[in-house]
């Protein structure tokens, strides 16, 4: 089933997908602007600064959701022998991070007007920190290591390692008496997130996923042409 | 109704700021990605260009040589 999956085949899909992609983040990219900033009701504590929240909670959901989905392709890798695992794994890190930095730095924001202060060492703050640097320590490992099993060994092992740190971000509101407000939306139990905040939320999720799936397409279409450049070497 | 909107009760600056930080990620990331994407293509169409006729041939066979070529792929 997974040479359905070979990059020979996908290319000619993987190639043409994002300028589609483009269009369709920008339309609902703009739609979820002008709910996020105008439509949206401010909150009867926060005030506008709430809306902060359109920005941070999903930059936040997909740093998490693709930092799991790089530790499952880089085991699945091991398991199914499949080095193109590895290749969309590696191509999905860089959103990964930048979406991470984006949580903390608008989570910091958000903390001045609301905590009174930019940064505080607080469990969720410091393990979403945390995830940063093993993105980063991810990244850095592709980069400097020159041979190829030892490559794969060690961002599997830093993914597994990373992987430790999610349920630690999850529940850390819950765990400790943190700074950091606990989880408004929960799919097992009733939200207390209104409907009239629920959809820009939404929208501005499925915006960011839509952005984090134009990068990961155009790094895995880089990385393709970078293997088939080592494949013209060897002719 | 635009100083509403830019002031938001005193909270815009800290919201303008979270908005734009994220947009201005998002162009820095796009355009690190998509020059990343132009060098490669760039160093493969002149790897392919220099090979001799024979290697050439072998390199045809491959349908993704062809596409990476056709600039079917351009973002």
């Amino acid at each position: 089933m997974f040479k359905l999956f070979e990059p020979n085949k996908i290319f000619s899909i993987t190639s043409k997908a994002p300028k589609y992609v483009m269009v369709l983040f920008i339309l609902v990219l703009s739609i979820g602007l002008v709910e996020a900033l105008i439509l949206s009701p401010e909150d009867y504590k926060q005030s506008h600064s709430v809306r902060i929240m359109y920005v941070h909670v999903p930059a936040a959901w997909i740093s998490l959701g693709i930092f799991s989905s790089i530790t499952l392709l880089s085991l699945s890798g091991y398991v199914f022998r499949n080095k193109n695992f590895f290749l969309i794994a590696k191509s999905l890190a860089p959103s990964g991070l930048v979406f991470n930095i984006i949580a903390l730095v608008t989570g910091s924001i958000w903390g001045k007007p609301t905590w009174g202060t930019w940064w505080a060492w607080d469990a969720r703050i410091t393990s979403m920190l945390i995830l940063a640097i093993f993105y980063i320590l991810y990244l850095i490992a592709w980069r400097i290591y020159e041979d190829k099993e030892q490559v794969l060994k060690i961002t599997t092992l830093i993914t597994i390692f990373g992987i430790i740190n999610i349920p630690i971000i999850k529940y850390s509101v819950d765990w400790w008496n943190t700074l950091h407000q606990p989880a408004s939306i929960n799919i097992m139990s009733n939200s207390s997130i209104h409907s009239s905040m629920l959809l820009p939320l939404m929208i501005m999720t499925a915006a960011f996923a839509l952005f984090s799936l134009l990068i990961f397409l155009m790094k895995y279409n880089t990385e393709l042409i970078k293997l088939k450049n080592k494949g013209l070497d060897r002719l | 109704m635009i100083n509403e909107l830019l002031n938001m009760n005193g909270y815009g600056l800290y919201v303008w700021s979270a908005f734009s930080f994220t947009l201005l990620s998002f162009l820095t990331l796009y355009s690190v990605a998509k020059a990343q994407y132009i060098r490669e293509r760039n160093k493969f169409i002149a790897k392919y260009g220099s090979l001799d006729a024979q290697k050439a041939k072998v390199a045809r066979t491959q349908t993704i040589n062809q596409e990476i070529l056709s600039g079917s792929q351009s973002i």
